[in-house]
């Protein structure tokens, strides 16, 4: 449903976006993550058509945004950065307002605001001013208007900021509920929510895509992942060294003391080949030793790992 | 009806309401009378002229009345958008930017429209105390129409350039004391002095003046209705410039 091609945008001689790729089909949500100035907004705004790049191509179903732009944008829902309302209408009059400007009618109109209204919670507020609303449920607001015309494609950047932690989830369980059949795009700083509700993510840094893949896959990509952690009671340091090194699978082991008294073991495969046994081996090791453990588990490795490692921030960079 | 049309009559109305739904609307109608009504018979000298007509003492303010309260009325009508941030939601709708501006130029003019109607008294009073020519009146209150809607147009174009309204007001006054200027008589005849007929003839070939005079006197010419038609759409198409170069092409 959307395919984004070699998307480049300058903004005089800076450079915001530099050759971004990649298709949302239908049915896929996708995550997009970035530190903050990487270019994800620019680049969602040129895919609802409000910039139109300095080259590249973006085509949301069959319409290309630059030569049918409101074929395209009839398909699709958009969430800007800020939420922004029309402060001077109620939340009735602007969701009206957004429905009629959707090519709505009539009972048409009423059907869609109630159902939005009822998804957002919005129904207490209906009839108040933009004006007077908390930021929240301004957010919302500017959510209902996006998702108002059951568009095919749903483009938001950073739907949950903003929000408490249960409006949060809402926001979470609607785009869930609506990526089964619709190509939904977006961004946000938060990484578990990229876990909870992605198919796939792309990480974007000083505009161009440096990862692309599953939750998962990404996951794989961290240090630790892929490594075992085991938690021993009563066992001297230098013997629990010696014996995890001592094993083939084994790359290097990293020791740590815990303030309960208990001492934590990391060992890292010593190649991909050997990830498979570690745990098993270790196991075995600890049981043949006699050794009390209160946990043993492989580390799937976090996204935010990830995500430091190939977004080092610029100090870091010239640093280096 | 025409989708392009259903668009614009769309955000026509939303701005229509606008007004209408804060104090603005009505502080502006209640200015935009009580000024009318002190240049017409304290300045104007309605009464002292003793003629039943309304050119002198009604229509020949409207140019400086409207100087200032036409760019009030029409400042925000981008800026605001701009600043809110808001514009992009309207530009990512599908609606085209010509549709857009071409329906906050029409509700603001609309709006001028309904405060310059209210001035109707004023025509029952020339009309009580003698007879006026009805036709005079008429073209007189079309020219008036045109001109705040020239004004507006140049309004709507200086909105779109910044997303702070005191600066848009500051710019479409001082653009529209040009168009006043070239063309207003004691700066003319200080040109015509030392500058060669074809310069005099251009500069005043820009001012609303000359043309709105012709309305004054009663005429409806073809030549001043496109004068003010080719401001408005120059404006207008300006207007559209400006939001495409915002947007980075």
């Amino acid at each position: 449903m959307i395919d984004v091609e070699n998307l480049i945008k300058e903004f005089g001689p800076k450079r915001a976006v530099n050759g971004v790729s990649f298709t949302v089909r239908r049915g896929e949500i996708l995550g997009f993550l970035g530190p903050n100035g990487a270019g994800k907004s620019t680049t969602m705004r040129m895919i609802t058509g409000f910039f139109p790049p300095t080259s590249g191509r973006v085509r949301i179903g069959d319409h290309d945004i630059a030569e049918a732009p409101t074929a395209a944008k009839k398909l699709i829902g958009y969430l800007p950065e800020s939420a922004p309302c029309y402060s001077d209408m109620t939340v009735n009059g602007f969701l009206r307002f957004t429905a009629e400007l959707r090519g709505m009618r009539g009972a048409q109109i009423d059907a869609a605001v109630a159902k939005v209204a009822g998804l957002c919670f919005l129904e207490g507020v209906l009839h108040q001013s933009v004006d007077t609303l908390s930021k929240g449920y301004r957010h919302r607001t500017c959510f209902a208007q996006s998702i108002l015309h059951d568009p095919e494609v749903l483009v938001l950047d950073e739907p949950t900021d903003g929000l408490d932690p249960n409006q949060k989830h809402e926001v979470r369980q609607i785009i869930k509920r609506m990526g089964q059949t619709k190509a939904i795009i977006f961004s946000t700083h938060i990484l578990e929510e990229v876990e909870a509700c992605c198919s796939r993510a792309i990480i974007i840094d000083r505009g161009t895509v440096v990862a692309n893949g599953t939750p998962a896959e990404l996951k794989a990509r961290a240090d630790a992942a892929g490594s075992v952690h085991l938690r021993v009671r009563g066992v001297a340091a230098e013997t629990l060294k010696s014996k995890l090194g001592a094993l083939s699978v084994v790359g290097r082991v990293q020791l740590q003391d815990n303030a309960d008294g208990s001492l934590s073991a990391r060992a890292f495969p010593r190649d991909k080949s050997t990830r498979a046994d570690l745990a098993q081996s270790i196991a075995q090791t600890a049981t043949q030793s006699g050794w009390s453990f209160d946990e043993l588990h492989t580390e799937e490795g976090r996204l935010d790992d990830v995500f430091r490692a190939i977004t080092l921030p610029d100090s870091v960079k010239t640093r280096e | 009806m025409n989708e392009s049309l259903r668009n614009i009559w769309t955000i026509l109305k939303r701005e229509l309401n606008g007004y209408f739904a804060s104090p603005v609307a009505y502080v502006f109608i209640v200015i935009f009378l009580l000024l009318n009504g002190f240049f017409t018979f304290m300045l104007g000298g309605f009464f002292e002229l003793g003629e039943a007509s309304l050119s002198r003492p009604f229509f020949n303010w409207h140019p400086w009345l409207y100087l200032f309260l036409v760019p009030a009325a029409g400042m925000r009508l981008w800026a605001e958008e701009r600043r809110v941030g808001t514009l992009e939601l309207l530009l990512t709708m599908p609606v085209t930017a010509a549709q857009a501006i071409i329906g906050k130029f029409l509700a603001c003019w609309a709006f001028l429209a309904l405060a310059l109607a209210l001035t109707f008294p004023v025509v029952g009073t020339v009309y009580y105390l003698g007879h006026p020519d009805g036709g005079a009146v008429f073209a007189g209150y079309v020219g008036s129409l045109l001109l705040a809607g020239a004004y507006l147009a140049v309004t709507v174009a200086t909105s779109a350039m910044t997303r702070n309204q005191v600066i848009s007001f500051i710019l479409s006054v001082v653009i529209c004391f040009f168009l006043i200027l070239a063309g207003w008589e004691p700066v003319t005849s200080l040109l015509v002095r030392w500058a060669p007929a074809g310069l005099v003839e251009l500069v005043t070939g820009f001012s609303v003046m000359p043309h709105f005079a012709s309305f004054q006197r009663g005429v409806i010419d073809f030549r001043d209705l496109l004068f003010f038609a080719s401001v408005i759409v120059f404006s207008l198409f300006g207007t559209s410039v400006i939001l495409r170069g915002l947007r980075g092409a």
